[in-house]
């Protein structure tokens, strides 16, 4: 005595939200089931639990089905197996693409905040909100786990331990990393802008396209996110620097038309930070350049005394950092050093943000007026990105 | 060589790799049309290749082209080995030989291959230069249209309807061929594909000649069917009824608001029912003709009054032309309709309509159902070309119909159609329509123009005064309505076809006759059951509701003729409970007629499914039915007392619930108010009379048979309990939803354009060993329930919405297997009928007069008569019309046949009229124009609406581009990895509308209408990993234009939007 067979299939494909989303969180059909049924649904629609069951089968094949499309959202727009409304693919398209500010918020979270809301109400749900599954979107617990590392499938093995560490189901895991990983393959070797690709090829929505575009150049160059003292890093703060690295050291910084250009750092630029190292190897240099950032700072600083204490650390710091970036393994290490060789002895003395801005600034601005440094051009555009990294990242 | 086909493959896009090494594809193409074939350049290395080939031109005879479909194969070019084949694409070019069709078929289609489903899209342009061919033997029947739509279709008129056209064909099956055996599952099934194309294009040539000789132009109500026979063969059958048709010249004209000129519309659309759906913003001018379903006029039941009902009775009815003095009986009336109508039909062989709707003024009177069925056993087809068996077997039946029909009193049958049911070689044979006596002026040539002339004489009184009512609409009944009422005129067409066609002293079987409550001058049964769409100008009272009367009967297996025998044996048994179960659930609603009945049984190896569906309807010119009464036997017992007594609470309460659900406000009030001509005692002698007179004695004859009268259970027998308790199970409907089997819901009218159509298929397997019958029954009614349940919660976005067109079909595709499909659209409707804007300006004024409160607005004054309400539980109207076979008989020794007669009636005494509403509908078409949907941009993809019935809401067709009929075939030896049987039909399901779709678009429609899946034979074998699916659709591609954008454009904006598309093709991605 059972159901052999049960398909229903209308004529503009039904989507529905709450499904959607169970979907991409990787629930099995059985717990989509239990979560619905706790939502109240069969209450509101006086339905029973064989009617859900076979309802959440009905969207599980459906989504089954559309994902080979969503793979490639570009077809998605002129297949024909599927009658979406147009509005409505916009909708499904916008969803993968929505604010990934909202991701922030596990998806589970979110499935908590649409319950309230009955299902049948769900298309007049505010767009915020209806829009936050997303097939492409992801949960930050899990980005932060893969950041930085390649994209290989070594890394695809180890996600179920990701999966036990952030509680997110493998499945959604797996989805997550694909995801990625399909986005880092046909945008690694185009030409042009990489966020202008991502958004091109995968439709997404410009600020989700800039996550991407981040997670693709960590990846690229596996800079390291995972150590213990980077924990405290959201993928904010490290998108935020991928955009600086990317808009400033990459080939495509200074050229916008060659292979890799937003993926790969400008090798030239690299070798030519070595050069900083004059900055603190030549000792009147080093101390010119300290009586020029206290003197213009006295008196603006409240950790003044420890700032002309620690000076020839951190400057010596950054500039060693500079130094190194030309061996790739180095480069893995950027933010680990930036945390080690600066914050962290800024912290330790109890900087406040405004300090470290006003110190990095002088700092920078200062070498202007070092008559005897010949290389402005690399400094600058060597500390533009520090500066901003650094500001973003020194936080609690 | 009357022919020139052409064809351009342009571009493909999105296609399978095919090369695993450079993940690409070298793709070319190979045109076949006939014998003759076309290759396009292989594009290499490409999954979105641009051939832009020549035009390929074939050169052929139009009886070829009427026959073969155009056949598109995409290979993969393979240097070293053979060409793999990636997947093909049928084009039917049929619509390409009408002059009033699509020009040419241009678009993107779905590849499509058997095993693995759709495999990328092609773009392809083909055209037709036809030549004339005056040879008067030709065997082509170029230019004859076809329409799925049971009605006339909405962009023509009618000039006559010829009548019935039938043909069949067969051909041994491919499946079951020796090649077969050796050749790959691939090629066999598009073997079949390709034949069973071929058999279509040419039973519809066939099909065409008929049509032709008739002299006609059309075949409305098309509806062509394959029966599987296995070893015996395959047989194509289709059915139809000719006409002549005439394409409305200006339908732009009709658009016009109307309202200025009433008779002059009519002399422009004389007779012919009102083909575009927009007429109803022709304002007052057309009652004759209000075809129009979304905003019909004539179900605002809550505008009835009686001042228009003193139009009516003014106006003579058309149908009974002569008859403007008859007799008080209608009996003489009867007699001189019948020599008429006599005339026209019988010279037919066959005096059959396909149609379910029909002009008004063409349905006189209505019978009831009849049906018949026989049961055959198959044999292999030794001559193709001479099919002479089937031909016999149909014709028999035919016979039986006809003379069913003659039997009611009724000349001509409506609303008919065939279907087999097949099991291993034994094969049931059903019929069934609905006996009408029809109005002989529509069906013969050259009667019209005297018959308009004759109409249009009466037209100008008639409008003149519905105008001039208009504004007295809802005053509570004038005086001179009455006195009007006493005046012995024909009855007006909203009660007209209810009234008996039959002798009242010689009745073919039994029931109760009354007055009807509507004129009160005819009789009308106390149920009436059809198989046609409610007519548009029919007065209802309330909402209608989908019914089903579900059974299975257990049957034990067995060969060849035992086996025929058993099933012949079982299906009087099956009617009579299927019947019977109708005519509880009817009850139970409070309602008196039935309409669309289809009754389905399925024969399986051990096991009789049936399944009836119908609309339930209260009409309001039949009697108010009675309730149903449980009698328990003995009554000694108090706790089984109690236990009786509960339940006849329960059902009582749930025809009061019921009774305000479907909003039937009984009409005692306003027969005080009325002062009703005919006083009650009067009627109710007359009752009396007929009773003792006519149907007493076979009433108590019936009784004696032991059978449960329809409406006292006795509770004693065990099929009563079950019966009741079926009665009980069947769920309510939740809150905002409503459902028909109909093409329009009685009591809606105000839909707005929310469109949903869906298929759904379940099946369930049978693990109980020893099942009963009551078991069985039990499963099956679940199934049913537990499947509306699951499209009433799928839907439930769309509330306010009614499930339209709810077809059912079972199956039992092997032992334990049931199979159900339900395809049906959803459609959504403006709940806030206060707001509505065919109540506006005129009517606020006088809801302030008339009404305080709403709802006596919206059920208001249905000023009826009589109160037969008065106990509604009582015994005395418990008796009921019973079933009778009145054909029952053994013959020969291979088959059984089993015939049946039904018809049964009830009344009401609410009068409606057309015109007030008439007189609104502008309005109303302006709140459609507000709530239709805004244009969609950003696809290359047209959206293409499908909906199984034959309008579109709040939309008008401005053109009917070609007929689909399309066969396809899928089969996988990987059924676990598509996601079992249910993965692989929910995708194959996706890709047969993905594939209409296409066509459509590529004909330049935007929605198919009449959309009917005709079969979908499903079969598996989990253990070897496999599965097949058949399945047939068929519909009429249409161009529609919302009422909206009409306004703006007059001119058909599709076509550019088509060729936008169409020119997007060359840009792919």
């Amino acid at each position: 005595m059972a159901m052999e067979l049960d398909v229903f299939v209308g004529n503009t494909t039904i989507m529905d939200e709450d499904v959607y989303l169970l979907w991409l969180d990787g629930y099995t059909v059985s717990d989509a089931v239990s979560m619905r049924m706790k939502s109240g649904i069969l209450e509101q629609c006086g339905a029973s639990q064989d009617v859900l069951e076979s309802d959440t089968m009905d969207h599980y094949r459906t989504f089954q089905m559309t994902e080979r499309l969503l793979h490639n959202p570009s077809k998605l727009v002129n297949q024909l197996l599927f009658q979406i409304p147009p509005h409505r693919q916009n909708m499904l398209i916008e969803r993968w693409g929505g604010g990934a500010a909202i991701v922030k918020i596990t998806v589970q979270k979110c499935y908590k905040i649409l319950n309230p809301f009955s299902p049948s109400l769900a298309p007049s749900l505010p767009p915020s909100l209806a829009l936050t599954g997303r097939y492409y979107a992801f949960d930050e617990a899990f980005v932060r786990e893969v950041l930085g590392k390649k994209l290989s499938k070594g890394t695809k093995k180890d996600l179920d331990d990701v999966s036990a560490k952030t509680g997110i189901t493998l499945k959604s895991c797996r989805r997550q990393f694909d995801n990625f990983k399909r986005v880092f393959k046909v945008v690694e070797e185009m030409k042009g802008p990489l966020v202008e690709n991502i958004h091109q090829n995968f439709l997404l929505s410009d600020r989700l396209a800039r996550d991407y575009a981040a997670i693709v150049f960590f990846a690229n160059s596996r800079f390291e996110t995972g150590k213990k003292k980077l924990q405290y890093l959201t993928f904010e703060d490290f998108a935020f620097c991928a955009e600086q690295l990317i808009q400033n050291w990459t080939l495509g910084a200074v050229d916008s038309m060659v292979e890799d250009m937003d993926v790969d750092l400008d090798k030239e630029f690299l070798q030519d930070l070595k050069d900083l190292k004059v900055l603190i190897t030549d000792k009147d240099m080093m101390d010119q350049h300290k009586s020029l950032v206290c003197t213009a700072l006295r008196g603006k600083l409240q950790v003044f005394s420890e700032m002309e204490g620690s000076f020839k650390n951190l400057s010596r710091g950054l500039v060693n950092i500079a130094g190194k970036l030309m061996n790739n393994k180095d480069v893995r290490d950027l933010f680990i050093d930036l945390v080690e060789k600066f914050i962290e002895p800024c912290k330790s003395d109890k900087w406040s943000l405004n300090d470290v801005r006003l110190f990095l600034t002088q700092h920078t601005n200062s070498v202007r007026a070092l008559d005897a440094f010949k290389h402005q051009a690399v400094w600058e555009r060597y500390m533009r990105v520090i500066q901003s990294c650094i500001l973003k990242m020194y936080h609690d | 060589m009357p022919g020139k086909l052409k064809v351009r493959i342009v571009a493909g896009r999105h296609l399978p790799v095919m090369d695993r090494a450079s993940d690409l594809t070298d793709a070319f193409v190979e045109v076949k049309f006939g014998n003759t074939t076309f290759k396009t350049d292989v594009f290499p290395k490409s999954l979105n290749p641009q051939w832009n080939s020549e035009w390929f031109k074939f050169e052929v005879d139009d009886e070829d082209l009427q026959d073969e479909p155009l056949q598109i194969t995409v290979l993969d070019h393979d240097t070293y080995s053979a060409n793999d084949a990636i997947g093909k694409v049928y084009i039917d070019i049929d619509p390409l030989l009408s002059s009033e069709a699509a020009t040419v078929i241009s678009g993107w289609f779905p590849i499509y291959d058997t095993i693995h489903g759709i495999r990328g899209e092609i773009n392809v342009v083909v055209k037709v230069d036809l030549f004339n061919d005056l040879n008067r033997f030709r065997q082509s029947s170029c230019g004859v249209k076809f329409f799925c739509t049971t009605s006339i279709p909405k962009c023509y008129k009618v000039v006559t309807v010829h009548g019935f056209v039938e043909e069949l064909v067969v051909n041994e099956d491919p499946e079951y061929q020796w090649i077969d055996r050796i050749r790959t599952p691939r090629a066999s099934n598009e073997a079949r594909q390709r034949l069973i194309s071929l058999m279509s294009g040419e039973l519809q040539r066939k099909i065409g000649l008929k049509v032709l000789e008739m002299g006609g132009n059309a075949v409305v109500g098309y509806l062509q069917c394959f029966d599987l026979e296995g070893e015996s063969g395959l047989v194509v059958r289709a059915i139809g009824t000719a006409c002549t048709l005439d394409k409305l010249s200006n339908p732009s004209a009709a658009l016009l608001p109307a309202c200025n000129s009433p008779s002059k519309e009519i002399k422009e659309v004389p007779f012919s029912e009102d083909p575009n759906p927009n007429t109803h913003s022709s304002g007052p001018s057309t009652p004759l003709k209000n075809q129009t379903y979304s905003f019909s006029p004539s179900k605002s039941y809550s505008r009835q009054s009686s001042s228009s009902d003193t139009d009516l009775s003014l106006t003579p009815k058309t149908g009974m032309g002569s008859g403007g003095s008859a007799g008080k009986e209608g009996g003489p009336l009867k007699t001189l309709l019948r020599q008429q109508t006599q005339t026209a039909l019988e010279q037919r062989e066959f005096p059959f309509f396909t149609l379910t709707c029909f002009p008004p003024g063409f349905l006189v009177h209505v019978g009831g159902v009849v049906s018949a069925r026989s049961v055959k056993l198959l044999d292999r087809i030794h001559n193709p070309d001479e099919p002479e068996t089937r031909d016999a077997w149909w014709e028999e039946i035919r016979q039986e119909i006809k003379s069913h029909a003659k039997a009611l009193g009724c000349h001509a049958v409506i609303g008919y159609s065939e279907s087999t049911s097949i099991c291993e070689e034994v094969c049931i044979l059903s019929a069934s329509g609905t006996a009408a006596v029809l109005n002989p002026k529509f069906l013969q040539d050259g009667s019209l123009d005297g018959c308009s002339e004759h109409r249009l004489s009466r037209q100008p009184t008639y409008f003149s005064t519905g105008s001039e009512k208009g504004e007295f609409d809802f005053l509570p009944l004038s005086k001179d309505s009455s006195s009007v009422l006493g005046l012995e005129e024909p009855s007006p067409p909203s009660c007209g076809f209810c009234h008996i066609p039959y002798d009242e002293l010689n009745m073919p079987f039994p029931a109760h006759l009354t007055y009807c409550y509507n004129c009160r001058k005819q009789k009308v049964p106390d149920v009436l059951f059809t198989t046609v769409d409610l007519p548009v100008e029919a007065a209802v009272t309330g909402k209608g509701c989908l019914i089903q009367a579900r059974l299975c009967r257990l049957k034990k297996k067995a060969q060849g003729e035992a086996n025929a025998t058993a099933i012949s044996n079982l299906l009087p048994f099956m009617e009579y409970e299927l019947h019977t179960q109708l005519m509880n659930k009817l009850k139970l609603r409070g309602m008196n007629a039935l309409f669309g009945l289809r009754i389905q049984i399925s024969v399986g190896e051990n096991m009789l499914v049936g399944l009836a569906s119908a609309t339930g309807v209260y009409l309001t010119a039949l009697p108010t039915p009675g309730g149903i009464q449980i009698a328990g036997k003995t009554p000694s017992d108090i706790t089984y007392e109690q236990h009786i007594s509960n339940m006849q609470k329960k059902i009582n309460d749930t025809i009061a619930k019921n009774k305000e659900l479907y909003e039937i406000t009984p009409p005692e009030m306003s027969e005080e108010i009325i002062g009703s001509p005919i006083p009650e005692p009067r009627q109710r002698s007359r009752i009396f009379r007929s009773h003792s007179e006519s149907s007493d004695e076979i009433s108590e004859l019936d009784l004696s048979h032991g059978k449960k009268d329809a409406f006292v259970l006795e509770i004693d027998d065990a099929d009563a309990v079950e019966d009741i308790h079926s009665l009980l199970t069947d769920a309510p409907l939740p809150a905002g939803f409503y459902s028909c089997n109909t093409e329009i819901m009685p009591g809606i009218y105000n839909w707005t354009t929310g469109l949903q159509m869906f298929t759904s298929v379940r099946v369930f397997r049978l693990n109980n060993v020893n099942l009963t019958n009551q078991g069985l029954n039990k499963i099956f009614n679940d199934l049913c329930e537990n499947l509306l349940k699951s499209l009433y919660f799928k839907l439930r976005s769309m509330i306010p919405c009614c499930l339209c067109h709810v077809n059912f079909t079972v199956a039992v595709p092997e032992d334990e297997l049931i199979q159900v499909a339900v395809t049906a659209v959803a459609m959504t409707f403006d709940k806030d009928q206060a707001q509505e804007s065919w109540k506006a300006s005129v009517d606020k004024a006088l809801m302030k007069v008339i009404a305080e409160n709403e709802e006596q607005l919206q059920f208001p004054l249905e000023l009826c008569s009589d109160s037969p309400g008065a106990q509604p539980f009582s015994p005395r109207k418990g008796t009921a019309a019973s079933v009778e076979y009145s054909s029952f008989a053994n013959r020969c020794n291979s088959w059984i046949e089993l015939v049946k007669v039904k018809a049964l009636t009830i009344r009401r005494g609410s009068i409606k009229t057309t015109s007030s509403l008439e007189k609104a509908s502008p309005q109303a078409l302006g709140h459609a124009r507000v709530r239709s949907t805004t244009a969609y941009t950003g696809s290359t993809i047209t959206v293409v609406k499908m909906t199984p019935l034959s309008f579109i809401p709040g939309a008008k067709i401005v053109k009917y581009v070609g007929i689909i009929n399309m066969f396809f075939i899928r089969e996988t030896t990987s059924l676990r990895e598509e996601g079992g049987v249910s993965g692989f039909l929910h995708a194959f399901i996706a890709e047969v509308f993905a594939m209409v779709r296409a066509h459509v678009a590529a004909l330049g429609g935007n929605a198919v209408v009449s959309y009917i899946m005709k079969e979908c034979v499903f079969m598996e074998n989990p253990n070897k990993n496999q599965a097949q699916c058949l399945i047939n659709v068929s519909g009429d591609a249409v161009i529609f234009v919302r009422e909206s954008e009409l306004e703006a454009i007059p001119v058909q904006p599709q076509t550019t939007s088509s060729q936008a598309s169409n020119g997007g093709a060359d840009v792919t991605t």
